[in-house]
């Protein structure tokens, strides 16, 4: 087959689509842009239960996600799980006394860490750690105490 | 009773026949790899005939494969009250599962049976017997090009696919639909990771089908019987072949990938 | 590649066949078949349709192997040649298939030209020069730009001898050059194939049926029926010979030793037990 100009003119169109579609899934689909790895600091949460979170896990504070989870890990000399998280460089002005907590997005059962902003002038820097923590609500844990409760108060009265 | 048995035994040898002289071709196609640089004209015409050609197909398949996943993502959802969670509904599908193996399908229907005819053709009119006796190898010359061009095209393809896939569902759940655009693309975002459902999904899935189907086109076609009527028969071999192989490799690298 | 593309003295034949046998699965194609291709002459191999002729030509040209006996081309044993020598063989053979075998995707001066384009790396104008030239000697220098699909059956078959010949071979093997042609093509083949034979020296084998076109040219023929050789010699003491297979063929009679009722039952049995059940 002779190689027309058409022809190459078609197969560096077809390349050129194909990988605009790969960058196009990359970034759009991916969100290849939000977090470049060695960007933000870390940060540690102890925590009793984790629940269901997971690495790649959000951050959010204040319903806005400013990081991810990046390490889930379990100390056994305290007998807590630890987590460690990504911040984005571009929030720096979170207080030390910050709480963190594991709440529930949605009705997809997604789980990310909260963050409730303290009041401290002293804000946090690479690897300092969130020391009020709250850990998941466990359902079975609710029903436990429910019914506990409930059996008191049935008996009390 | 015997005779049964003895069916089912010659035809189980004459798979394994089969699929030994295919091991080999493949090997052999594999070892002439190298002739890629030597006459890359001849692969880049064969990049245009099998990629190019078959991306006005693709790109209408993958469109309307998007806006379907669309409504029906969007119909079962809605049921839920979670249809804003559209995006990852369309979006897993599509590059973990739909993009590389549709993709496949057609590709083997496409570009594959057409491979296989034109081999298959080359050798009924001893085109192929002409370049042995001329001392011109023809699986460095006919096979080794074309091979190369299924291998860099399949993944091209499914990549593109997925995306115009992707706007599909997007037009379709928010531009008709009305679903919200910035809770499709963030619930997406959130849940949509490079490496394993871009990265193993689309990429390694496509690399793996496009190497499997072009080699089952382009050996079915070099071993058919040179008469029309054995053309037919090879090409008809290379749709079901193919698509039955990706099929299954679906499930296995499927199960590898996403544990 | 041996030094030498053949080690041969000018007297010995360029082809031997040693005791050639051949099947393919249950059916026997050659059993002990000698054969000595001269060298500088057209020789003819003729028989029965089916008959293995093409097998033959397979044979020489290395893409079968023998299941017994020997195949010497240009002094080597075939089989015995790795794949480079193998190839290096092939490019000082030219063969004309039956069909012509163009390649369908080039038009007729690129097909000529292909040959030139993969052995050697001579500049375009000289591949340009000799196309032409080969192209003059069949006659279709100006249907150069033509391509296969628009040429009539002997015309792609002139084109494939101009592509045969483009390299100018120590051989040329001719696979059924005359079936179904027309007289004047017929002709014209039958001229251009003596004329190539003595103008550039070569050695021709032409496979054939057709006795008349080919005993017209050819120096030795060689009659091959049920896999073996039954007779061989100049074409004159072929058609005169009374050997009742060879009288058949030569003379082109419907019955004999290849008889022509299909064996089974007797006439008039066939018939009778007809009436009676």
């Amino acid at each position: 087959m002779k190689i027309t100009r058409t022809m190459e003119i078609g197969v560096g169109f077809f390349v050129s689509l194909g990988l605009a579609a790969l960058l196009m899934l990359a970034l759009k689909v991916a969100n290849l842009t939000s977090f470049g790895n060695s960007d933000g600091y870390r940060v540690l949460a102890r925590f009793d239960n984790i629940g269901g979170l997971q690495e790649r896990s959000a951050v959010k504070m204040g319903g806005v996600l400013i990081g991810r989870v990046t390490r889930i890990d379990y100390d056994s000399d305290s007998y807590r799980a630890v987590v460690e998280m990504q911040i984005d460089p571009r929030f720096r002005e979170i207080p030390v006394d910050t709480a963190a907590s594991i709440y529930t997005a949605g009705l997809l059962g997604e789980q990310y860490v909260n963050l409730d902003p303290g009041g401290d002038e002293e804000v946090l820097a690479e690897g300092s750690e969130l020391e009020i923590t709250q850990s998941a609500v466990i359902m079975e844990r609710m029903l436990q105490e429910f019914l506990y409760s409930k059996t008191v108060k049935d008996e009390n009265s | 009773m015997t005779d049964f048995f003895a069916a089912v035994g010659r035809r189980s040898l004459a798979i394994f026949e089969r699929l030994g002289r295919g091991t080999l071709f493949l090997l052999q196609v594999c070892a002439r790899l190298g002739f890629l640089f030597a006459r890359p004209s001849l692969t880049l015409a064969q990049v245009w005939a099998v990629g190019v050609q078959s991306l006005v197909i693709i790109g209408v398949s993958g469109a309307f494969v998007g806006m379907v996943l669309g409504l029906q993502g969007y119909n079962t959802l809605v049921t839920f009250g979670t249809e804003e969670s559209l995006g990852v509904v369309v979006a897993k599908s599509l590059c973990r599962e739909l993009g590389p193996v549709l993709t496949a399908l057609l590709f083997a229907g496409r570009a594959g049976s057409a491979l296989t005819a034109e081999i298959g053709l080359m050798k009924a009119t001893e085109q192929i017997p002409a370049l042995e006796m001329m001392g011109v190898d023809p699986l460095r010359r006919l096979i080794v090009p074309r091979y190369v061009a299924g291998l860099i095209s399949m993944p091209l393809l499914a990549m593109i696919f997925t995306a115009i896939g992707v706007l599909g569902g997007y037009f379709c759940g928010v531009g008709l639909l009305g679903v919200d655009e910035g809770a499709f693309w963030s619930q997406m975002q959130l849940h949509m990771a490079l490496g394993t459902d871009i990265g193993n999904g689309v990429v390694v899935k496509s690399i793996v089908f496009g190497a499997v189907v072009t080699w089952i086109a382009l050996f079915e076609g070099f071993d058919a019987v040179p008469t029309s009527e054995g053309v037919s028969q090879a090409t008809t071999r290379t749709v079901v072949n193919s698509s039955l192989a990706v099929l299954a490799l679906d499930f296995v690298l499927t199960g590898l990938m996403f544990d | 590649m041996p030094a030498q593309p053949h080690n041969l003295s000018a007297h010995d034949p360029l082809v031997t066949l040693e005791d050639v046998s051949f099947a393919r699965g249950a059916r026997v194609i050659f059993d002990g078949v000698n054969i000595e291709i001269p060298r500088g002459r057209i020789t003819a191999i003729l028989g029965p349709s089916g008959g293995g002729k093409t097998t033959l030509l397979r044979l020489i040209g290395g893409q079968l192997a023998p299941a017994k006996g020997k195949v010497n081309v240009f002094g080597h044993d075939v089989q015995a040649l790795n794949t480079a020598d193998l190839f290096a063989m092939r490019r000082r053979i030219g063969m004309l298939f039956q069909s012509g075998a163009l390649l369908t995707d080039l038009d007729v001066f690129e097909n000529v030209a292909f040959p030139l384009r993969e052995h050697t790396r001579l500049p375009e104008s000289m591949i340009r020069t000799i196309v032409l030239m080969k192209l003059e000697v069949v006659g279709l220098r100006n249907a150069r730009h033509l391509y296969p699909r628009e040429l009539s059956g002997g015309m792609a078959r002139r084109v494939a001898l101009a592509r045969a010949i483009a390299l100018d071979p120590l051989m040329v093997l001719y696979d059924e050059p005359f079936a179904g042609q027309d007289p004047i093509s017929m002709g014209i083949l039958v001229r251009l194939i003596k004329k190539l034979n003595e103008a550039l020296n070569l050695t021709s084998v032409i496979v054939s049926h057709d006795v008349i076109e080919t005993a017209s040219i050819a120096d030795q023929m060689y009659l091959i029926a049920d896999g073996k050789v039954v007779e061989s010699g100049p074409p004159a003491a072929m058609k005169s010979s009374s050997t009742p297979a060879v009288a058949q063929f030569m003379k082109g009679l419907p019955d004999g030793p290849m008889p022509f009722h299909f064996p089974g039952v007797d006439y008039l049995t066939d018939l009778v037990d007809g009436v009676s059940s």
